[in-house]
């Protein structure tokens, strides 16, 4: 038969016995039903955060950035902490929709859809931070490589910002790419389920008049097998970028070439935590227990305990380079780090990231949704303060001690960081009532490997060889010549 | 012909099932009668050779567009950074491209992926079919949830009978058919 065989040595990854009418029928409810008080409530709020966000980034583009807690030794500080955080928790978006159906990792199916719009919205928030701290955004276009009478000289191809505007833009529509054509097919099966005429409409305009034949399913495996082949090195390439930002620099503390990997494994680590934090939350909200499992998270926990290792093994490898290294001011930068006045987000860091993710090395954790639920919170929290770390404690001590400086938050800083948080939830809500939030017909083909499959009608009993009709024999179709048919 | 009352161009049989489909259109194959097309709501693995389908090179336009991307972002970074106007950073080499390439590999890489991308996606919604405010072509609203359907033009099959096609659709465990 043409599906794989089914594997009882793994758990299954979809709970229950299935038809493929049910599994339609469990990811549509969400789109075809009305949503709830609580998803109001925190829609609400959600929405109120982030129209506070907008009003202080309004307020920061009428009076400048002079609002924000910035000062001329830390010249970089909230902003760009923020901006790597969301840019990494974009990666695990990626990571599993590219990297793991490059392993033909089958689990990755009911979180791929949901963790690639996570992507997409995670990077919409870190884009406000680099285009707001160009502080004239009206000329933001000069980033672009455009004549050079509109700035003084053409963009400088040597720079890691300009990398990243490269970076960042193709990321972000690529990953927008690989996502709709994804969702194109299942947009299709919500058309042809929507009772309402508005709906009919409106999935009718977004599903590109998907027919499904043949010829279409053949092109959209080699399309997303393909562009997954392009995303798996894109994505590796967005965060090592965004490590150049700093590694080029020469400032104590940034400048290491252990920042394109290091930064890699902790965007991927932050990702799977916010993927983590998201999904557990929209299994138990709709009611999608039988396809986000504990095989599900146990999998994803397991990518937490590689890639925090690698990050804690990249924490220690700065401190033994900063004092291998004999240069006093990466050994001042790394012991100040630890012991100086932000002692206190460095060794949050090191709890949040180093430790708490170990635990998962115990079964018992790593099965337990609370305990998963916990330790993903921390690790978001955790990955904040290492890019707070990396960025303020480098900047906060200058070379001359009377530039010495301490980075203190305005109240804007903190208010555009938690709007962002507000138009990620909005965004994020916002599509998990309106888009199918599992990739349901490809989670289809695996139903029959990985689950019960529950059969609508009997199957047909029957040899090829007893159905040769006596009247085709000896006749000459096209078929048999393997001719293409329009 | 003459005597044949009823004669319609399409038949479609709906089967319940991806592989049931599967085993019939091999014995359509075996019979030498054609099948013009599978709609399915997922891809049926291995259904393409049975139906006579060729493997698709989508992906040969991946490649040129990756490769005509590459070309262009050569072009336009030799032209802004080495040729109009070279920028002297701390007196690092700036005169030749050569000299400067490692500098320019992040965004020559982008741009090859940025053009393979978008170039190759573009490629396949147009041979799909696929823009907004185009109408589904599935015969049935029902192969996108549950329903496989295999489609038999009896243009392609002149000298198979109508009767025969039905027997075998039912044969084989086709749960409705459908004429037009």
């Amino acid at each position: 038969m043409a599906h794989a065989p089914s594997n009882n040595l793994r758990e299954p990854l979809i709970l229950g016995e299935k038809s493929y009418h049910d599994i339609t029928v469990d990811i549509c409810r969400p789109i075809e039903t009305r949503a709830n008080k609580l998803w109001y409530v925190v829609f609400g709020l959600s929405f109120i955060t982030m129209l506070w966000g907008i009003g202080l980034i309004a307020y920061t583009v009428g009076t400048g950035l002079g609002v924000w807690g910035l000062n001329k030794s830390v010249e970089w500080a909230w902003d760009i902490t923020n901006f790597v955080w969301w840019i990494g928790i974009g990666h695990a978006g990626t990571l599993i929709s590219a990297i793991l159906l490059l392993f033909r990792q089958r689990w990755r199916m009911s979180i791929n859809r949901a963790a690639e719009a996570m992507t997409i919205f995670a990077v919409i928030c870190a884009a406000i931070y680099p285009v707001f701290h160009m502080g004239r955004v009206w000329v933001g276009y000069w980033v672009l490589p455009l004549p050079n009478q509109f700035g003084s000289l053409w963009a400088n191809f040597n720079s890691p910002l300009l990398w990243d505007v490269f970076a960042i833009s193709t990321y972000f529509s690529v990953s927008l790419v690989f996502w709709y054509i994804g969702l194109i097919p299942d947009f299709a099966t919500v058309r042809d389920r929507a009772i309402t005429p508005a709906a009919k409409k409106a999935y009718t305009l977004l599903s590109f008049g998907w027919t499904g034949n043949a010829k279409a399913w053949a092109r959209f495996e080699e399309v997303s097998l393909v562009l997954a082949g392009l995303s798996t090195p894109l994505v590796l390439s967005v965060h090592t970028i965004v490590s150049m930002d700093f590694a080029t620099s020469v400032i104590p503390g940034w400048h290491t070439t252990i920042f394109p990997p290091y930064f890699v494994a902790g965007a991927i680590f932050s990702g799977f935590a916010m993927v983590l934090t998201l999904m557990l939350i929209v299994r138990k909200v709709l009611g999608l227990e039988a396809y986000i499992t504990v095989a599900h998270v146990e999998a994803m926990n397991k990518i937490i305990i590689l890639t925090g290792s690698i990050v804690g093994v990249a924490y220690l490898t700065e401190l033994f380079m900063s004092w291998y290294s004999g240069v006093e001011y990466e050994q001042y930068a790394f012991l100040n780090r630890a012991t100086g006045p932000y002692w206190w987000a460095y060794w949050s860091m090191m709890t949040c990231n180093v430790v708490t993710p170990q635990l998962f090395w115990f079964p018992k954790i790593r099965k337990s949704l609370v305990a998963t639920f916990i330790i993903s919170i921390f690790v978001n929290i955790g990955m904040w303060f290492e890019r707070f770390v990396i960025i303020v404690t480098s900047l906060h001590r200058d070379y001359l001690p009377s530039s010495w400086m301490m980075f203190h938050p305005s109240f804007v800083d903190i208010g555009i960081f938690v709007g962002s948080i507000g138009l990620f939830f909005v965004m994020f809500l916002l599509f998990a009532r309106t888009f199918p939030v599992i990739a349901l017909n490809e989670l289809k083909t695996i139903l029959k490997a990985t689950g019960k499959y529950k059969r609508t009608s009997p199957q047909p009993e029957y040899k090829i060889e007893d159905l040769i009709l006596e009247s085709r024999k000896g006749k000459s179709g096209a078929a048999i010549h393997g001719e293409e048919h329009h | 012909m003459s005597e044949v009352k009823y004669n319609p161009s399409i038949i479609y049989g709906i089967f319940d099932d991806d592989d049931d489909l599967l085993q019939s259109a091999k014995v359509f194959r075996a019979n030498r009668i054609s099948v013009a097309n599978v709609y399915s709501p997922f891809p049926i693995h291995g259904i393409d050779p049975v139906i006579g389908h060729k493997r698709t090179n989508v992906s040969v336009a991946a490649f040129v567009f990756g490769a005509t991307g590459f070309s262009l972002a050569v072009l336009m970074i030799w032209y802004m950074l080495i040729s109009d106007w070279p920028i002297n950073v701390g007196g690092k080499p700036n005169w030749t491209f050569a000299a400067n390439f490692p500098a320019f590999v992040p965004v020559l890489f982008e741009s090859t992926v940025f053009c393979a991308a978008h170039g190759m996606s573009i490629t396949y919604l147009l041979l799909n079919r696929l823009l907004p405010g185009f109408n589904p072509r599935n015969p049935d609203p029902r192969s996108t949830d549950d329903k496989f359907i295999m489609e038999i033009n009896m243009s392609d099959n002149w000298d198979a009978k109508y009767d025969e096609v039905v027997y075998l659709l039912k044969q084989t465990g086709a749960s409705e058919i459908k004429e037009r």
